[in-house]
Formats: structure tokens, C-alpha cells, sequence
């Protein structure tokens, strides 16, 4: 069975999202890892680029297929996670603490309402 | 679960075992177990087992059984000895692949594997082209399939078997027995490594399943991912990826499956025509940078020239691989082409031949 952390929110497109002030780390969800398998390459926009909620923020290549992670919230680019773009297979052994994509500044508090809690997120599983 | 989906024999096994299910080709199959990577590894290194129940099987009898099946297909396979296999394509009369398949020659009938997406549209092309005397019977539904690869192979399973199956040549058949069980046992496979394919009947598919499982403990159950990946590598055509109704075995590098001199068969004509003039040709390519995938263009100098019809990460030579169909003259092996993922343009290194080559021989 994926994990599902307390504490996180969540996407339909099983993205989640940490949010510490205005802050926003981003991350892949356990299901999402399980459903790409091997991840063997991560492509994450540079920091300082400017994203709209539900733009492709990141390519995370598996073995088989690629995958688009769409942003959960709009913002700025503040911090890349430099070890699973050399390591990409942490985001499979660690989905939400070493497996962190990036981290953005929040330009819109208001869209967090959008996301899911994790209650509503294990429903759709 | 949709009850128009078919469930292989061994269905429950692959539940059981961990097996994520999908729908694929009208049958839910496990796309993998324990992950691509490990199941890659374990056929390359080892030996892994895949349920292949879902291919088509269809059997060809009757007086004119040789004629009719050397009009249908493209190589010859007049020149088959009993208990020999040959692989072999079907084309429409303008040159298109109608399939990609495996003709075994048995003592009474030709039995034919196909693929799971085109035994019906096989089926029936043989029946609307069917000559004189000559029967065709779509097995399909009577048939388990197991295909075992990898090194090990021929060690694990020798011995299991009422003959000696090391004697068995490189596409080649017998019929033997496996605990008391008649199957059809071939030295085949679509993973370019060293291994054999059972037919048999599937109300002993899941007993079939559970003695290898005890008798050969390294066994891993590998899924579609694999199997696909492992095809790539060895640079197999997938139908429906790099070969369909709108390609032609001479574009598509199977001109050594494709016998002009023999008598007339269905696709001639115009592949005689569509000889004289490519275009185009499948080639592969490999990638230092980036992984290509289906559907992604291919260019030279800006300029469209191709577009990838198969691609992934090789697990084996750690690096991107692909197929795809490249305008003539950019196609010539060596030369370099740009891939666009995304939007950006990264180089791929048209290479000749197999991606991967096992060391002990074979091909």
C-alpha cells in the first residue's frame, strides 16, 4: 500500500505540497512513484522561474515513460533539489523527505484552498 | 473489473505474486512485479518468466497448407523442417504489415503465434484469402503460453522436461512432456536472450505455474514493462509501435524476412514498386543525454526529418534508446540526429544492428 503522510497536502495529479509559511516544497506522491516505477532521470525549471498553478514544473523520466509534475500553487522558483536530480531514484526510495522536487514562494495564498487534504486525497484511492 | 477484458490462465498468479495489473490488448496483464529494472535484470543476468497467453495462436491444416501459408507471409517458409520456426510477416496487397508473427512448422499443421491485438484481424485476413484446401482454426483461447528467458534458462530447466531440451537448436520445437503434461517447447523468445516458450493447455496452466516456481527458486516473474524494454534492447519491432498497416518490411529493416524470389505472395507487387523508392527507414538510435519516447520528433539542421516509434531508458547499457522512422539520406548509421524532448534538441547517435548483443552467442 502507498504511504499517505499526515501533515501534507495533495493533488489530483499526485503531486504534494508542504507548506511552511510562504513557502511551498513540492514532491511526488508515494503512489505516483509506485505507478512510474524506476525513475531514472528528473528535469526541474531553474530557480527563479515564475510558475502558474498547473504548469509543468518538472519531467520525471522512468524507465518506460515520462511523466509531467504540474505545479500545485503559483509562484517563484526558490530552491531546486540538487540530489534527486543526480540521484533520481531517491524519489522512489523517499517520495516525501529525501525525494523532494522544489521549493516555491507562494504568490497566491488563496490557491491553497484548491488543494486536497489528506483525507480527501485517501478517498480517491 | 470490465467482464468484456479477458483474464489469461494464470491471472490469479500474477495477483497473488504482486503483479500490477493493466488492460492491454484486451487482457488485464501485469505490467510488472517487483519493478523494470529488477525484472530486466534478472532475464539478462538470470532467468525471468512471462505469461505470454494473451499472443494469438492459430493453426493452419489441410493438403494445401504449404502454398497457402507461403501466399500469405513474406519469408519462404517452404524451406521450414518439421519442428523449425521461422519468423515471418503478412502484408496487404499495397505492402502494408497486416502483423509481424511466428510460423511453426509441425508434422500436420502450421501453428502460427500472433499478436494479442491482431489475432482477430489475423484470423480473419487468412480466412478472406483463403485457397482450396485448407483449414483455419483460431487455438487461441486453448492455448497457455509461458515464455522462460535468460542465461539460466536451459540449466534450470533441463531435467524437468521428458527430453533433453539443450538439444533443442536456436528456432526449434518438440513436443515433450513437463510432469506428465504435453507441451509444444521452442528455443524462442523476444528478449535477445538464450531461452525457450511452452505451449499447452491452459486447465494446467496454474499447476505449470507453481512446479516452476518450486523447482527453479531464482525464477522471476517479469511483466509487460520488461518485456518491452527487453525487446527494445535487443531492437525487435513491436506491431503497433514501429510496424503497422502503414509501413512496409522493406522500411522497416525486415528485408531479410521478405523473399522476393519465391512465388507470388500477397504484398509482392508493390513491395517490388515501394523497393525501387524509400524514403524512409527504421533505425535505432542511442542517447547519452535524454530518453526518447514515442511520438517525440526527429530533426537534422532544424528540419523535420523523422519521428521516434519506440523509445526508453536501457536499464542495461544505462542509456536512452529508440526507434524510429528517419528520412533517406539522414538514416545512414553513424550519422548523429537531433531528438525533441520537450523543447529542447538532444543528440542521438544512429547506430547498425542490436542495441544489446548476449556474449554467448545467438542473435
Amino acid at each position: 500500500m502507498a504511504e499517505v503522510r499526515d501533515g501534507l497536502k495533495y493533488t489530483e495529479t499526485e503531486e504534494w505540497v508542504k507548506i511552511e509559511n510562504d513557502i511551498a516544497m513540492i514532491g511526488i506522491t508515494d503512489h505516483a512513484q509506485e505507478e512510474l516505477s524506476d525513475i531514472v532521470a528528473v528535469a526541474i525549471k531553474e530557480i527563479g522561474t515564475r510558475i502558474k498553478r498547473g504548469e509543468s514544473i518538472a519531467t520525471v523520466d522512468a524507465v518506460k515513460a515520462a511523466s509531467d509534475i504540474y505545479s500545485p500553487l503559483s509562484g517563484e522558483i526558490t530552491e531546486v533539489n540538487q540530489n534527486v536530480v543526480s540521484s533520481p531514484e531517491l524519489i522512489n526510495h523517499s517520495p516525501y523527505d529525501q525525494g523532494w522536487l522544489l521549493k516555491l514562494k507562494i504568490e497566491n495564498p488563496n490557491e491553497i484552498s484548491f488543494l486536497l487534504e489528506k483525507e480527501q486525497y485517501d478517498e480517491r484511492h | 473489473m470490465d467482464n468484456t477484458i479477458k483474464k489469461t490462465p494464470f491471472y490469479k498468479r500474477h495477483v497473488d505474486m504482486g503483479g500490477r495489473i493493466v488492460e492491454f490488448a484486451g487482457f488485464y496483464m501485469p505490467i510488472q512485479y517487483k519493478g523494470v529494472i529488477k525484472e530486466v535484470g534478472a532475464v539478462r543476468n538470470r532467468i525471468g518468466i512471462f505469461d505470454v497467453s494473451h499472443m494469438g495462436e492459430i493453426k493452419i491444416k489441410g493438403n494445401d497448407r504449404d502454398k497457402f501459408i507461403s501466399y500469405i507471409t513474406t519469408n519462404d517458409p517452404i524451406t521450414l523442417d518439421e519442428f523449425q520456426e521461422q519468423y515471418s510477416s503478412m502484408c496487404y496487397e499495397d505492402g502494408g504489415i497486416v502483423d509481424d508473427l511466428l510460423i511453426y512448422k509441425l508434422p500436420d499443421y502450421f501453428f502460427l503465434v500472433v499478436n494479442a491485438a491482431n489475432t482477430e484481424k489475423d484470423y480473419n485476413w487468412m480466412v478472406q484469402n483463403k485457397k482450396e484446401d485448407v483449414t483455419i482454426e483460431n487455438v487461441s483461447e486453448n492455448t497457455a503460453q509461458l515464455a522462460i528467458q535468460g542465461p539460466q534458462a536451459e540449466k534450470c530447466l533441463n531435467g524437468l522436461f521428458n527430453e533433453d531440451i539443450s538439444k533443442i537448436n536456436y528456432y526449434h520445437s518438440t513436443i515433450t512432456r513437463f510432469c506428465g503434461i504435453e507441451m509444444l517447447v521452442s528455443r524462442t523468445g523476444y528478449t535477445g536472450e538464450d531461452g525457450f516458450e511452452l505451449y499447452f493447455d491452459p486447465k494446467y496452466a496454474l499447476d505449470v505455474w507453481d512446479k516452476l516456481f518450486e523447482e527453479i527458486p531464482e525464477l522471476e516473474p517479469c511483466g509487460l514493462s520488461a518485456r518491452d524494454i527487453l525487446r527494445l534492447e535487443a531492437r525487435y519491432c513491436l506491431y503497433g509501435n514501429d510496424i503497422d498497416k502503414t509501413t512496409n518490411p522493406i522500411e522497416a529493416g525486415l528485408s531479410w524476412i521478405t523473399k522476393l524470389d519465391k512465388d507470388d505472395f500477397i504484398g509482392r507487387t508493390a513491395i517490388l514498386r515501394l523497393k525501387e523508392n524509400i524514403k524512409r527507414k527504421l533505425v535505432g538510435f542511442e542517447m547519452n543525454d535524454g530518453i526518447p519516447r514515442k511520438g517525440f520528433e526527429i530533426y537534422k539542421d532544424r528540419e523535420k526529418i523523422g519521428v521516434v516509434t519506440s523509445g526508453c531508458y536501457s536499464p542495461t547499457l544505462k542509456k536512452g534508446i529508440g526507434l524510429g522512422y528517419i528520412d533517406v539520406p539522414h538514416h545512414k548509421s553513424g550519422g548523429v540526429v537531433d531528438i525533441k524532448i520537450g523543447e529542447k534538441f538532444k543528440p542521438g547517435n544512429i547506430i547498425k544492428g542490436a542495441f544489446y548483443r548476449r556474449s554467448n552467442g545467438g542473435s
